[in-house]
């Protein structure tokens, strides 16, 4: 009856424990692939179309830049936003509260380290996948393809990684899918706003400007549009630091509260 | 397992207050207790989901909760609420939990068959975890308990809720574990489930063991081997309650009647009424002073 199990060591993050948690996000990615896909690849670019033709009426270039394919490399940054930190702080609730597949994978030799890890992987790397989808939207209305352009969905997976161990913290301060509203408002959609995506914000007052600095998105929507429009690589390392400290920073945040909630 | 002077506070409330508990291998071992006693409790702190403010807990050598993840390894954990993947099929579910308790990949064919065997469900392999009856979906949960063939199996009120033949198919599925060997820790407020499957039994309540032993042990030690029943009205049941507490014989309240226990002890001063064998729920009451289920 008994199985041949592989070695378990204590005290540390294990690549089988990983590989666990992404096999479980991926089994049941297979089972709702069709709707999520829809909903992170779609609302972005209908986001883009309407900014894109709507104010690209009245704003014909930003820096240069034609308006819609300024618009689109900075919706990469809001499909992984969304993609990211909704899909993480709704199922990070429902499994803790409502479904308890957290008590189920705690019974087994995982830590709650190395659910926010696995889960904060999978989600942030199908983030970066959806957020693609803009860019090639973008190619449709002239955007030019550029070598560096290869390395968005790596910008993309990064901030989402930050973004699904946000989304998780978040969903450690609720304890009801309605809490989530003041998370939605007071945070996601300034967040979402200050970006830069839909307008520089180099033409905002000089407070605004800082504040963006403490913006995650703000850096990966600058990383986006350096390998579109060309880098800055000194500029570009700032960012890439900006987005593994907000990453870290998540992540701390997700597992400290996360056990608190778990583990009583 | 061994637990020793275990305290699990939450807020003011003592969940678990000095609980001593040492479980041999390979005995299905139950843990009796009425809503409360700190049963699930002491389930969570074994399998290192509540962390016990003071005492030692060991589970097959290992110490809880710095090793928890050690021990956890070896253990297969069916709690008292479904935590079922539900939107997953039941394939999946035991794939999905194979990996995570380890099992080689090698191994993992295999290990999904078995349990699909071993939990009936076959025929149901690829339908969802959702479309499964309430006792599908419990013999699923210790099927995906037992995936990697653990070494201890903690039951957490396996069969509450379910219909009488459901409980009885999960009984022959807990007593095959037993004759396999496997060390089984299973909580129940049934008086009749530890009766029929524990070898030992621990009576819990308000956190703390308050009796343990075989069930025949206990019976003999705590209700003798005959009692009587007496039925009157609660009038009379009040009065005759008192002249027993006043003369010292030992009785437990079970509703319109009043059971004098070790009555075989007491011959002559016992009032006159239905004698019958003692049982586990005359002792479960007697200590707990709770009615039961």
């Amino acid at each position: 009856m008994s199985s041949v199990r592989l070695p378990v060591r204590v005290g540390r993050i294990e690549a089988p424990a990983l590989v666990a948690v992404w096999v479980r996000e991926w089994t049941v990615f297979k089972y709702f692939w069709r709707t999520r896909t829809f909903a992170a690849i779609v609302e972005p670019v209908i986001t883009l179309l309407a900014f894109g033709f709507g104010f690209g009426k009245l704003v014909s270039s930003i820096d240069g830049i034609p308006y819609i394919q300024f618009v689109g490399t900075g919706a990469v940054a809001t499909a992984v936003l969304f993609s990211a930190v909704f899909s993480s702080m709704f199922d990070a609730l429902y499994k803790r509260r409502y479904q308890r597949v957290y008590d189920a994978m705690l019974a087994a030799p995982v830590d709650v380290d190395e659910i926010v890890t696995g889960e904060s992987l999978f989600i942030g790397v199908r983030a970066g996948v959806y957020g693609v989808a803009p860019l090639l939207v973008a190619f449709l209305f002239g955007l030019q393809p550029e070598p560096a352009m290869v390395l968005v969905p790596l910008i993309g997976a990064l901030t989402g990684v930050g973004f699904a161990a946000l989304g998780m913290w978040f969903a450690t301060t609720v304890t009801t899918f309605d809490g989530f509203s003041y998370v939605i408002s007071g945070v996601i959609t300034p967040l979402f706003l200050v970006a830069g995506t839909f307008f520089p914000l180099n033409r905002m007052p000089q407070w605004l400007q800082s504040l963006a600095q403490l913006n995650p998105l703000y850096h990966c929507v600058e990383l986006v549009r350096h390998c579109a429009f060309g880098l800055d690589p000194l500029a570009d390392l700032v960012h890439v630091g900006a987005l593994c400290g907000f990453a870290a920073l998540a992540w701390w945040l997700a597992v400290w509260r996360t056990r608190v909630r778990l583990v009583v | 397992m061994s637990i020793h002077g275990v305290v699990k506070r939450f807020g003011d409330v003592r969940a678990v207050n000095g609980l001593d508990l040492d479980v041999p291998a390979g005995l299905c071992y139950g843990l009796l207790g009425p809503n409360g006693a700190g049963k699930s409790t002491t389930m969570r702190i074994l399998t290192g989901q509540a962390v016990a403010d003071g005492g030692t807990v060991e589970v097959l050598g290992h110490r809880l909760p710095d090793e928890s993840k050690l021990a956890r390894a070896r253990m297969g954990v069916c709690p008292q609420e479904s935590n079922l993947d539900v939107d997953l099929g039941v394939r999946d579910v035991l794939e999905v939990f194979a990996r995570l308790y380890r099992v080689a990949s090698a191994e993992r064919p295999a290990a999904v068959d078995r349990a699909l065997a071993l939990a009936g469900l076959e025929q149901r392999a690829n339908d969802r975890a959702v479309t499964l009856s309430g006792g599908m979906q419990r013999r699923l949960l210790i099927a995906r308990a037992l995936i990697h063939g653990p070494e201890i199996v903690l039951l957490d009120e396996p069969t509450v809720g379910l219909d009488p033949q459901i409980r009885q198919e999960l009984w022959s599925l807990i007593v095959s574990l037993r004759e396999s060997g496997t060390t089984v820790l299973m909580s129940t407020h049934y008086i009749e489930e530890a009766e029929r499957l524990a070898d030992r039994v621990a009576i819990m309540s308000a956190g703390r063991v308050v009796a343990e032993g075989t069930p025949a042990e206990l019976i003999l030690a705590h209700a003798g081997r005959e009692v009587v029943d007496v039925h009157a009205s609660m009038a009379e049941l009040a009065s005759l309650r008192s002249r027993a507490e006043a003369d010292g014989l030992p009785t437990r309240h079970s509703g319109p009647s009043l059971t004098y226990l070790h009555a075989g002890d007491f011959d002559g001063r016992v009032p006159p009424g239905s004698r019958r064998s003692a049982n586990l729920e005359d002792v479960f009451v007697r200590l707990t002073g709770d009615y039961v289920e």
